[in-house]
């Protein structure tokens, strides 16, 4: 394994959230004590429910907020402080994809426009130059000139979304955090971008952050897989062997809620209860009061995340290295 | 056995751009049939038409029977006693559904003074009685409770509850999962498989989600382009499917086990419906188009018992796919 390009050691966040006109303000811990590496040119894939801090964690490893505690470190290099000449040298080698691409383009625009905008921001070659890059990038993503002088509008949901791929790709960035990036789109054209993302990251050597609730994509694209809940990580470890055997209680009802064709949802570990809320964190372990197996200990303690063998780590008490494997 | 619901030559048009271009569909009593298909294949629309619930100015033709007795057309005092009653139809967002002023209990007591000849007290009690079957825990008091104060799990719990309110024999459940979490999602599914047990109640799962059809469906109805281009039982399609382009979404779909593969996209997108295709709507995608593909659409032709597939390139299409398999 090469050496790290993002290391992200023990990163909290809260926001204060009110409850109605005159409540109290209550802290909400959205990403609480994350510490995560992403080696250079792999990808590293981060899921969760909604509130589980997936996307709170991947804008803090982008310096878009600063963390309240902890720190990200970018290829050995501390993040600069934000505002500053180091910083946005450093934010060029960085880039984000959003779920929603229509969101991410100005409609006003035609998209050749906009993907040349981070050159003449960064200031990157003379004029002629830019032009030539902005269809270097188009070819890139498997689009035409022609595709560049429309306006997003009139454009298919699957291209505009190689158009926020483009215009990422435009500062040559080394590492890209992909937030949801497919979760929009039809199966097949899913596909389309899901294939070009890895034939990208082969050819230019990125390093992602690739941010799903869809552990199928999330498989087909990563190295590293982090399961989150309620802003921890629960469980962590290889793409394949996470999925084929899941160890915390959490990450199995995951798997076993993903449908699959061709197999009948006998067996289906099927939660109890609500999605956990933010703003409610049960004491112990925050998955408690879903957890089928849970003892006395789960609600009072919160268990550390710990290495059981291999590179998996998980943080559950019931889950304690060999014999647990064993037993399974 | 006459089927409950039969859909002959049904076809949509907005504005002169045909979004249904001849739908059949059958349905038998008690049945589960799933439909699945990309955004624009006319998934939804087919079932907005049947109920007369699109705007006016659609143009809809072709015939919906319940029971045999025709539906397209039919006068609103009739429709209204079908809607709600036999047909039930929950959706993707059930936030935007229920009204925001008003509490659960007066909801759903709506649906039951208009479908169910209850009074008084035995309203409340169905009221009730709905909630808890839903799954909704401490149903007595949190009738009480406006929308905003479930979450969205169990608002989805709500709206099927008032969907079963008129007893349907048939609910027509369009992408009830998509806006909720895998967890959720997986509760959901759960609720309405137990249901659908219970009541003996037929229904339609309208997904662009092939693993949630494929466990909840005896049988699968792929759309495209505004038609039904393959059907077969579930289990067969996904082992088998024969159509390029169901072909094409089951290749798309991630493996969550075993080896990892390339994903097999569909190149190029879903045609305008205003620009659509001469022939074959899927050939200017698919692989295996020859010259007879842009001359006339095929039709559903049986394949088997009880498989159909609109491919005049349906053998070939087989015979690749085992090709495939055998390398």
């Amino acid at each position: 394994m090469s050496a790290p390009l993002v290391e992200v050691s023990t990163i909290s966040r809260s926001y204060s959230m009110r409850s109605g006109m005159f409540g109290r303000a209550t802290a909400v811990h959205a990403v609480d004590g994350v510490s995560l590496t992403i080696a250079k040119g792999e990808t590293l894939g981060l899921v969760g429910e909604s509130g589980s801090g997936k996307s709170t964690t991947g804008r803090i490893v982008l310096g878009l907020e600063p963390p309240d505690s902890g720190a990200v470190r970018f290829d050995a290099k501390p993040m600069a402080a934000p505002g500053t000449a180091a910083w946005r040298a450093q934010r060029a080698r960085m880039q984000m994809i959003f779920q929603d691409p229509l969101g991410a383009l100005d409609r006003r625009l035609p998209v050749a426009t906009q993907i040349r905008e981070p050159l003449d921001i960064h200031g990157h070659g003379t004029p002629a130059e830019r032009e030539e890059r902005v269809r270097e990038l188009l070819r890139a993503v498997e689009l035409t000139p022609a595709h560049g002088a429309r306006y997003p509008g009139a454009l298919s949901g699957g291209q505009r979304q190689r158009i926020v791929l483009a215009r990422a790709l435009a500062t040559k960035p080394d590492f890209l955090v992909c937030d949801e990036p497919v979760s929009a789109l039809d199966v097949s054209i899913q596909a389309q971008v899901v294939n070009l993302l890895c034939d990208l990251q082969a050819q230019l050597g990125l390093t992602l952050l690739f941010i799903s609730h869809d552990l199928r994509v999330v498989r087909q694209i990563s190295n590293v897989v982090a399961v989150m809940y309620l802003g921890r990580i629960v469980e962590i470890g290889s793409a394949d062997d996470l999925f084929a055997r899941p160890e915390h209680p959490y990450t199995q009802a995951l798997v076993s809620a993903s449908p699959a064709p061709g197999r009948r949802s006998a067996g289906r570990i099927v939660l109890a209860g609500d999605p956990p809320n933010p703003a409610a964190r049960p004491q112990g372990c925050a998955f408690h009061p879903r957890c089928p197996r849970a003892t006395a200990r789960c609600a009072s303690e919160v268990p550390a995340l710990s290495a059981v063998g291999g590179d998996r780590q998980v943080a559950c008490h019931l889950v304690t290295g060999a014999q647990t494997r064993d037993a399974a | 056995m006459s089927p409950l619901v039969s859909i002959a030559g049904l076809s949509v048009a907005f504005g002169g751009a045909p979004v249904l271009r001849g739908v059949d569909l059958a349905l038998g009593k008690g049945e589960a049939v799933g439909l699945v298909g990309e955004s624009g294949s006319g998934k939804s629309v087919t079932w907005l038409a049947a109920l007369g619930l699109l705007p006016r100015h659609a143009k809809v033709s072709g015939s919906v029977r319940l029971d045999g007795r025709e539906l397209l057309g039919a006068p609103a005092a009739e429709l209204d006693r079908v809607r709600g009653g036999r047909i039930a139809m929950i959706f993707q967002d059930p936030a935007s559904a229920l009204n925001p002023v008003l509490t659960i209990r007066r909801q759903l007591c709506e649906a039951l003074a208009l479908h169910r000849d209850l009074q008084g007290e035995a309203v409340k009690a169905e009221a009730k009685r709905l909630l808890d079957l839903v799954g909704i825990p401490d149903a007595g008091r949190r009738l009480q409770a406006y929308p905003h104060e479930f979450s969205g799990g169990q608002v989805q719990r709500i709206m099927i509850a008032m969907a079963l309110a008129g007893n349907p024999d048939l609910l027509i459940a369009d992408e009830p999962t998509t806006a909720l979490d895998a967890t959720i999602q997986a509760q959901i599914l759960e609720l309405l498989s137990t249901i659908r047990r219970e009541m003996s109640m037929a229904m339609v799962l309208i997904s662009h989600d092939l693993g949630v059809v494929a466990e909840n469906c005896d049988r699968v109805a792929v759309m495209y382009a505004g038609r039904i281009v393959e059907q077969a039982p579930s289990n067969q399609l996904f082992a088998d499917p024969v159509h390029p382009y169901a072909q094409g979404l089951i290749g798309a779909l991630p493996p969550l086990d075993g080896p990892r593969r390339r994903l097999t996209a569909i190149p190029g997108t879903v045609p305008d419906p205003a620009h659509m295709p001469g022939g074959c709507a899927f050939a200017p995608r698919c692989a295996l188009a020859a010259e007879p593909c842009g001359l006339a659409a095929p039709s559903l032709a049986l394949i088997s018992d009880d498989r159909t597939v609109a491919c005049i390139r349906a053998e070939a299409s087989r015979r690749a796919l085992l090709g495939i398999a055998a390398e």
